[in-house]
């Protein structure tokens, strides 16, 4: 059945002939793939390299001096304002990530090893919600967590309430809620594609060995999952923190995030410089939380064993 | 011996997935039911069935208008990324070239990065350049983050075509752009569509990217984000987004359903896989 | 199966030309100064184990690969520059490569469709290739549905109706189970000799090549070992190498005691002094060679029954194979114990362990390679 391995090197197979430039494979997977490449190099990393190179710059007014400053990021840092709208931007994406995979796992992992033939049905209504406009999804939150919103007033219509919480909504709490729900999809399909790489014979052989179903997934399966677990939680993480609508709609004056302030530096305010090194900010400081999220999980991975 | 013991973790575990799918489903659904009530204000009880938040929409002009510059961005991006995504797809399904890894992960980088990173930075680009945020603007932003999606769809759909179709092809006398019409485009064309679909959809759901990058003209999720500052709005508010739900759901349907036509197509190809 | 008599032919002509062919990718050549010259005709056999460069020999020959050096000629063209849709070859892929958009029928008439024929005339031929796989009546069943062996039979439909001047076969019948395999081994024999094109096959299956080949030739790392008739490579392997991938060999090392145009003598432990024919290819090499000879060849002696070629040993093990036994036989002197095939008709399989047996053989079916 597997015969003929040989049948791999025909991949280079050329055509003879004309234009010699494009004979080789590489030349022409690099010609397919350059316009594409380009876009993204266009319209991608020169603006990011753009927003890089103005957070070093000063605006006054209409005009931006180019003198290298850091100016921009001793503000971004030191500011209190700045400094607490970031910190809450990575609380947030961090305990949202967190809630997001932990709640997501079971599920994913109820789908792998439960789902039977319907692995393809499941994974579908999972996506199906998140494909739904984002703003749309946050809106529906804002309704439900009012203050004359569905839960207080069924809450209360129910009797289990006399009047309604006002905790529910204009807080960090409740952007955790709608992000952790927003992001659910994204969470569950890298986890669910590393569950379906563990070889079942494995998990036999750790029971076999004497492990029960809890050791045996304690010790085989989750650190064998471990890399659709890391992926999820940055898949996760890192977008959150630039979260723009979910704490303008449902955040209130307690849920304002970073984006919120960066926005503001590109509108009203007006000072691209600092928008910019908010942003790079923003960027460096969930980039190196999501390096130690890998660090702590993978340790914790090898761990287990 | 332990029968029942395997049963209860795949039972409570059931119990857990189907709470957990409510859990996405049920905010979601708010968004129909209230757009049917009387009331102005989402609330519980419900106060009545009525069609008058729907029967309101077409009576509005700014509407209509965000409805088309929608329409028209939605396609345009949809064509575009599909196009760069084909190409991407084909060279990374197909080729092995130095650096394929890297350009795939650049390519699919606005997939991770906070959308108003991208959207701030190609503004700053754009006004440096000194060119006028318009519906075209949002197209090249849009048109960025689809082909993450384009490229997904694209490459499960082209992944396992059987190399030895395009051979036999030549073999049996065709020319290149022989083979490329009568037997490629008609194995891949499910994927291309199911393509233009997701993007699509993606497109007309953006809200950030379309909130930077354009001028005076809205596309939909702007407009509604216009609205939602007005309560008494928010029953028309919740009827568009009802309409938007049901559209959605009905082009990613179909694009699942040719997705999976295209992978059964170029997957269970040939005896050794039967 | 039956072995077949070679084809009556007026002139034998080449077919195929392949000279000096070299195929390498940077450092390592798939495929090593081949020279092969496949005749009009012939039902001709690349055999080999994985990655010893049949396919990409077939593949170059086919148009999808190209010689680094060397040169390939199809009835005294050649091959250089011209792609694979212009050649006069056909080939069946491996994985079938049935297009599954198409059905059966548009499967067939694929190649035809680019001739513009007259549409009655793409017609009849698609209908007659259909006949000659035995697949009449099924041109509109869909391509998704058909069995393992039916893909076989539309891949191979589909390259006959181009009626090509070869027909190029890539493990064709490996994805098949061992029951289908046999019988299209006989089939495809029957239709290469009706149809009288000339047939390349790559297999990796000794037993493929046997049954259907009118010559074969056997490939390791790139090289060709030996290129001759079906009972040639069997009886007559020029090296341990070919011996072994051909199915079980005893081996027995002897010193060469007398060298002369037709004949060598040698002195062996197990077997004595042994005098056998030299094999054409024979080139010495130092001064001691290896006797083969295969497992059916030796025969256990009975009773009383002598002959004057014999040695006797010690049954170690015996394994039963319904028509056949298995025996390992211990000959005092030699340091692998003989593998004996004998037939069960006259009680081999009640032959105790342990016990004593004379085996007879016969010097014909000694035969010599060079160390």
């Amino acid at each position: 059945m597997t015969a003929a391995a040989e049948g791999s090197a025909p991949l280079a197979a050329s055509r003879p002939g004309r234009k010699p430039l494009l004979q080789s494979e590489s030349a022409q997977g690099l010609a397919l793939i350059t316009p594409t490449f380009l876009y993204a190099l266009v319209l991608l990393v020169l603006p990011i390299l753009v927003v890089i190179a103005h957070s070093f710059w000063t605006q006054h007014y209409l005009t931006i001096d180019r003198t290298f400053t850091l100016e921009n990021y001793r503000i971004a840092l030191t500011e209190p304002i700045y400094r607490d709208l970031l910190w809450r931007s990575l609380y947030i994406s961090l305990v949202t990530s967190v809630a997001t995979v932990v709640l997501a796992y079971p599920n994913a992992y109820y789908i792998s090893f439960h789902g039977g033939h319907r692995k393809g049905l499941w994974l579908f209504l999972i996506t199906i919600p998140f494909w739904t406009s984002y703003l749309l999804r946050v809106m529906s939150w804002k309704v439900i967590l009012g203050y004359n919103g569905v839960l207080n007033s069924g809450l209360m219509g129910l009797g289990i309430i006399d009047e309604p919480i006002t905790a529910l909504l204009y807080n960090s709490n409740s952007v955790i809620i709608t992000l952790v729900h927003a992001w659910a999809a994204f969470a569950i399909l890298p986890i669910f594609v590393s569950l379906e790489k563990v070889d079942r014979t494995l998990i036999e052989a750790a029971k076999d060995l004497g492990d029960g179903p809890l050791r045996s997934f304690l010790r085989v399966t989750l650190p064998l999952s471990a890399p659709g677990v890391i992926s999820a939680l940055l898949i996760v993480m890192i977008p959150t923190v630039g979260d723009y609508v979910t704490p303008k709609l449902v955040g209130g004056k307690d849920g304002v995030m970073i984006a919120n302030a960066i926005q503001a530096q590109f509108g009203k305010a007006s000072n691209w410089p600092l928008g910019a090194a908010l942003s790079v900010t923003t960027m460096i400081v969930v980039t190196a939380m999501a390096g130690a999220a890998v660090l702590i999980i993978r340790r914790a991975a090898r761990l287990a064993r | 011996m332990s029968g029942l013991k395997r049963l209860v973790p795949g039972g409570w575990l059931s119990v857990y997935a189907v709470l957990y799918v409510a859990f996405l489903y049920v905010p979601v659904l708010f968004l129909p039911v209230f757009s049917v009530n009387t009331a102005a204000t989402p609330k519980f009880p419900l106060s009545g069935f009525t069609w008058k938040w729907y029967e309101g929409l077409p009576h509005t002009p700014e509407l209509l208008n965000a409805a088309w510059n929608s329409l028209v961005v939605g396609l345009s991006a949809s064509v575009l990324s599909t196009v760069f995504g084909i190409l991407a797809a084909r060279a990374i399904t197909r080729y092995r070239f130095p650096g394929r890894r890297p350009i795939n992960g650049l390519i699919m980088a606005p997939l991770v990065l906070p959308e108003i990173i991208v959207a701030i930075s190609m503004l700053l680009v754009i006004l440096q350049l000194g060119l006028s945020l318009s519906l075209f603007t949002v197209v090249l932003g849009h048109v960025l983050v689809c082909i993450p999606y384009s490229m997904t769809v694209l490459t499960s759909g082209f992944e396992g075509f059987d190399r030895s179709l395009e051979e036999a092809s030549a073999d049996l006398g065709e020319s290149a752009f022989g083979t490329f019409r009568r037997v490629t485009l008609p194995m891949v064309t499910p994927a291309i569509i199911s393509s233009l679909l997701v993007s699509f959809t993606i497109s007309l759901d953006e809200f950030i990217i379309a909130f930077f990058l354009t001028g005076t003209e809205a596309t939909l999720p702007i407009y509604i984000w216009g609205q939602l500052r007005f309560a008494a709005k928010l029953p028309g508010v919740l009827a568009l987004g009802t309409l938007l739900l049901v559209a959605s759901f009905v082009l990613l349907s179909i694009a699942e359903v040719l997705r999976r036509r295209a992978a059964r197509r170029t997957q269970s190809e040939g005896g050794l896989y039967a | 199966m039956p072995e077949h008599s070679v084809r009556p032919m007026g002139e034998i002509r080449p077919m195929i030309e392949i000279r000096n062919v070299t195929r390498s990718y940077g450092a390592f050549k798939a495929l090593d100064e081949a020279n092969l010259s496949i005749n009009e005709g012939e039902f001709f056999s690349l055999l080999g184990p994985s990655g010893c460069g049949k396919t990409t020999l077939l593949r170059m020959i086919a148009g999808f690969d190209n010689p680094t050096t060397g040169s390939i000629a199809v009835d005294d063209q050649p091959m250089a520059g011209i792609p694979a849709n212009r050649r006069p070859t056909n080939m069946v892929f491996q994985s079938y490569a049935i297009f599954p958009h198409l059905n059966v029928e548009q499967n067939v008439g694929y190649g035809l469709k680019r001739l513009k024929l007259e549409a009655g005339e793409e017609r009849r031929r698609v209908e007659e290739a259909l006949a000659q796989v035995s697949l009449t009546g099924l041109g509109k069943r869909g391509a998704t549905e058909l069995s393992g062996g039916q893909r076989q039979r539309v891949a191979l439909a589909r390259a006959l109706v181009m009626r090509p001047k070869v027909l190029l076969l890539d493990e064709p019948l490996s994805a098949l189970d061992k029951k289908l395999r046999e019988q299209m081994q006989v089939e495809l024999r029957r239709l290469q000799q009706a149809v009288g094109i000339t047939f390349v096959l790559v297999t990796h299956d000794q037993y493929e090549a046997l049954a259907m080949s009118d010559r074969i030739a056997v490939m390791f790392g790139g090289r060709i070992a030996q290129v001759a008739s079906p009972k040639e490579i069997y009886q007559r392997p020029v090296n341990r190498q070919v011996a072994d991938f051909l199915g079980g060999m005893n081996f027995v090392r002897g010193e060469i005691i007398e060298e002369n145009g037709a004949s060598l003598t040698l002195d062996t432990l197990g077997f004595g002094r042994v005098s056998t024919e030299k094999p054409t290819a024979f080139v010495r090499n130092g001064g001691a060679a290896t006797l083969g000879i295969r497992p059916e060849r030796l025969r256990v002696l009975w009773d009383d029954e002598t002959s004057q070629f014999q040695v006797t040993g010690t049954v170690v093990e015996r394994h039963y194979f319904g028509e056949i036994t298995h025996l390992v036989v211990e000959i005092p002197g030699l340091e692998k114990p003989l593998s004996v095939t004998e037939t069960n008709d006259f009680g081999a399989d009640d032959i105790p362990v342990g016990s004593a047996v004379r085996l007879a053989y016969d010097p014909e079916a000694l035969v010599a390679m060079a160390d």
